[in-house]
């Protein structure tokens, strides 16, 4: 391919972005417990069902981070989602379909999925 | 494409690829693979981060994590513990060295959050053999933005602004040069891009070719369309294979998205780019010296005027920059020229990228804004100095630098200030001294350098600096008179007068500088017959204190030319006519019974 205007340059950008987007720390965060209770409750499932729902949706500035075991063994798995100017809210006992509808419902478009939450903090 | 939740750096710059990350590269690659994580997790090469004493370093993202000296057995721990679970491996995170804190983070770690990454703000961030990822950071951006909308003038008017000076050494006004250029009269002009770093201990210029080539080429292309050249060469010294490697290939990936070639972005601008591989003199690094050398002949200097701008390469109007000088042009454009000229002091803008070595606890390269003090490199990022011993100096500018006290910690370098203390900002170099170096020692291995890349041509510079050594060496060895050091001052400031080159006329900075302020370690060689940091073997001996001796033998036993005499009833003692003071035998003693005096 060659670049022949600024248009072809910033489609190449676009579709670049993702290169190096997961090196910036988003302002968008999703954090998953994956302590070994986490992962004894399905943790691992979880987080597969949301790098797809990711991809599926196209969302690039999202950060995926896993943290340890945070003391709430018995609610795992655990998902944290931080947006911007809001509150980080923790989500448990959550399972696969759960995630999907927290990144649909929560992530993109704001609302929060009242029925999982467990906890919010600044 | 899979979503990569996570990024892992490897960097495969010159230092840590020596230190092995190519093997441990393939580990992460086997292990993710292994793990299955390979589709979730995202396996980066990138260049130098400018910490390479403490590689092989990788850093992953999002978290920022940054891990030193990982070995192939780190790596079941890095995949297991970070990427799976989420815990930071912290036994391999970089410890600070007075309060030995682990930083979690690669931007929190002092040696980097001090710094302001301009020319340096891609290097161990992307993937240099990456073109995509160049352009994911605005690369070619700020070409793209010239090409369709500004002038050539206009380009040179924000290069102007922005009050870039040249990086090389001489620190000439970047935007002026261009003008030159662009007025002078011919149907075929060049830009060229100084990447000779002669400079001992300098790897600033190679780190940036390896970490991030597009950033030089899109300045070079950049430079080319303001003073209207269409051809290029970036005379790189051999001995930097991985520069020449990366710089070939991002070459050719820009060739083939059409960014390097004919009618580049449907313009009139044409552009094509050479390198050329140079022996690896320092004289070579002279532009005068180098031109001549990418033409074929031997490099060597010849006086100005005409000036490159008007009568460069095959005798052509030619644009001469520096890797750094040219490094920062992109930003410049992008950003504009104001943004860069707040950055700095009065009549120094913008960054500066300082090779940081000699008895400093982190070495590596730092990039900060102009007028930044001695004291925030050295005690700040460089951790201070190296067990706790005195600081004493710092040698700065290379070759043709100069040896600045303890005073001028708190000196803000830019280019003024340090022209006025004797030493030059040069291309960046900056070695540490403390207590346990000799001044005269110091000037003497600047003056060896210089001395034997002398290419010969005039008189001062070949005999002066020859003569100049000889006094310096007479005064090591205990034999120098106080009228030496008349006669070497005398000598410097006409070696210093009537070179032809850069070289020459340079060489004496050590010298003088070390005569300027540290006068009295001269004095102490001459008088006293001492060498106050104990370093001159002619002035130092070793002596065994028979108090403490408990004739063991250990030192007689390693002692190189058997110079050491006792038996298990009396005390060891050493002959000194013998001794050829190497200084194992205060080493090996387990008693502390050796001194040095
Ligand atoms: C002996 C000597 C060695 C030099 N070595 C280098 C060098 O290695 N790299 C460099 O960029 N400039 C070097 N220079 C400076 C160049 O002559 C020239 O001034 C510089 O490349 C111009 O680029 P700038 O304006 O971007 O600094 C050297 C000068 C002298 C006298
Ligand atoms: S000053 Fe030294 S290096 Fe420069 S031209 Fe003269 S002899 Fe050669
Ligand atoms: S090593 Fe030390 S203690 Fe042993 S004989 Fe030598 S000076 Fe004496
Ligand atoms: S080569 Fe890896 S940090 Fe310099």
């Amino acid at each position: 391919m060659k670049v022949t205007s600024l248009e072809d340059l910033r489609k190449i950008k676009e579709s670049a972005k993702d290169l190096t987007s997961a090196r910036s720390r988003g302002a968008t965060r999703v954090i998953i417990g994956m302590g070994t209770c986490g992962i004894a409750a399905g943790a691992r499932e979880v987080m597969t069902a949301i790098l797809e729902e990711l991809d599926k949706r196209g969302l690039k500035d999202v950060a995926v981070e896993t943290t340890g075991c945070i003391g709430m063994c018995q609610k795992e798995p655990l998902v944290d989602i931080i947006r911007p100017g809001e509150p980080r809210t923790t989500y448990g006992e959550v399972s696969p379909a759960d995630a999907v509808r927290i990144i649909a419902e929560h992530l993109v478009n704001g609302h929060i999925v009242e029925d999982k939450v467990i906890g919010q903090t600044d | 494409m899979a979503f990569y939740r996570a990024h892992v750096l490897v960097c495969k710059g010159t230092g840590c690829t020596a230190s092995g990350s190519p093997s441990v590269y393939e580990a992460l690659k086997k292990e993710l693979e292994r793990r299955g994580l390979d589709q979730e997790v995202a396996l980066v090469e990138t260049g130098c981060h400018g910490m390479c004493e403490m590689g092989p370093i990788v850093v992953i993202y999002p978290e920022g994590s940054l891990y030193c000296r990982v070995t192939v057995d780190d790596v079941p721990e890095i995949v297991e513990e970070h990427l799976y679970k989420g815990r930071l491996v912290q036994r391999l995170l970089y410890t600070t060295p007075d309060t030995k804190f682990k930083v979690p983070h690669y931007r929190d770690i002092p040696f980097y959050s001090k710094q302001l990454r301009i020319a340096l703000r891609n290097c161990g961030y992307i993937n240099p053999d990456n073109i995509d990822e160049y352009i994911a950071r605005d690369g070619y951006e700020a070409l793209a933005k010239a090409l369709t909308t500004m002038k050539p003038e206009e380009v040179i008017t924000e290069v102007r602004t922005s009050g870039l000076r040249g990086r090389g050494g001489g620190g000439f006004p970047t935007g002026t040069k261009w003008e030159f250029c662009r007025k002078a009269q011919g149907d075929k002009k060049y830009v060229i891009c100084n990447a000779d770093e002669g400079d001992p201990g300098a790897f600033m210029d190679r780190s940036l070719l390896e970490g991030d080539p597009h950033a030089v080429i899109e300045g070079m292309m950049l430079g080319a369309y303001a003073i209207g050249a269409d051809e290029g060469y970036i005379y790189c010294r051999a001995e930097y294979p991985l520069a020449i490697k990366r710089l070939r290939g991002a070459i050719a990936q820009a060739g083939e998205y059409g960014l390097i070639g004919d009618n580049i972005m449907g313009s009139d601008f044409s552009f094509h780019l050479h390198i050329k591989e140079g022996a690896g003199a320092f004289v070579c690094g002279e532009e005068t010296a180098l031109m001549a050398s990418i033409q074929g002949e031997r490099g060597m200097p010849y006086p100005r005027p005409p000036f490159p701008a008007n009568k460069g390469l095959w005798g052509k109007p030619t644009n001469i920059n520096n890797v750094e000088t040219w490094a920062n042009v992109p930003n410049i454009i992008r950003n504009g020229g104001a943004w860069y000229a707040s950055i700095g002091t009065e009549k120094s803008k913008g960054t500066k990228v300082f090779a940081l070595t000699g008895k400093v606890n982190n070495t590596g390269l730092v990039e900060v804004p102009m007028g930044t003090t001695l004291r925030d490199i050295v005690f700040d990022m460089g951790g201070g100095i190296l067990n706790n011993r005195k600081f004493k100096a710092v040698q700065i500018g290379g070759p043709s630098g100069g040896c600045l006290a303890e005073q001028h910690l708190d000196l803000p370098v830019d280019y003024e200030s340090l022209t006025a203390a004797g030493a030059i900002m040069g291309s960046g170099g900056l070695v540490v001294i403390d207590e346990d170096t000799c001044m005269v020692d110091v000037s003497k291995f600047f003056l060896e350098f210089t001395q034997r890349e002398s290419c010969g041509k005039c008189v001062p510079c070949r005999e002066g600096t020859k003569q100049m050594l000889l006094i310096l060496d007479k005064i090591s060895s205990g034999k120098g008179r106080m009228e030496d050091l008349k006669i070497l001052e005398d000598l410097a400031l006409m070696v210093k007068e009537m070179s032809l080159c850069g070289l020459g006329q340079t060489a004496p900075n050590p010298v003088l500088t070390t005569l300027r302020y540290f006068r009295e370690e001269y004095e102490a060689h001459i008088r006293d017959k001492k060498c106050p940091a104990m370093v001159c073997k002619a002035l130092i001996s070793y002596v065994i204190d028979p108090e403490k001796c408990r004739k063991c033998g250990l030192c007689a036993k390693n002692c190189p030319v058997n110079c050491i005499a006792g038996d298990r009833n009396t005390p060891y003692v050493i002959d000194q006519e013998k001794c050829i003071k190497c200084g194992t035998c205060l080493e090996v003693c387990p008693f502390q019974a050796v001194s040095k005096v």
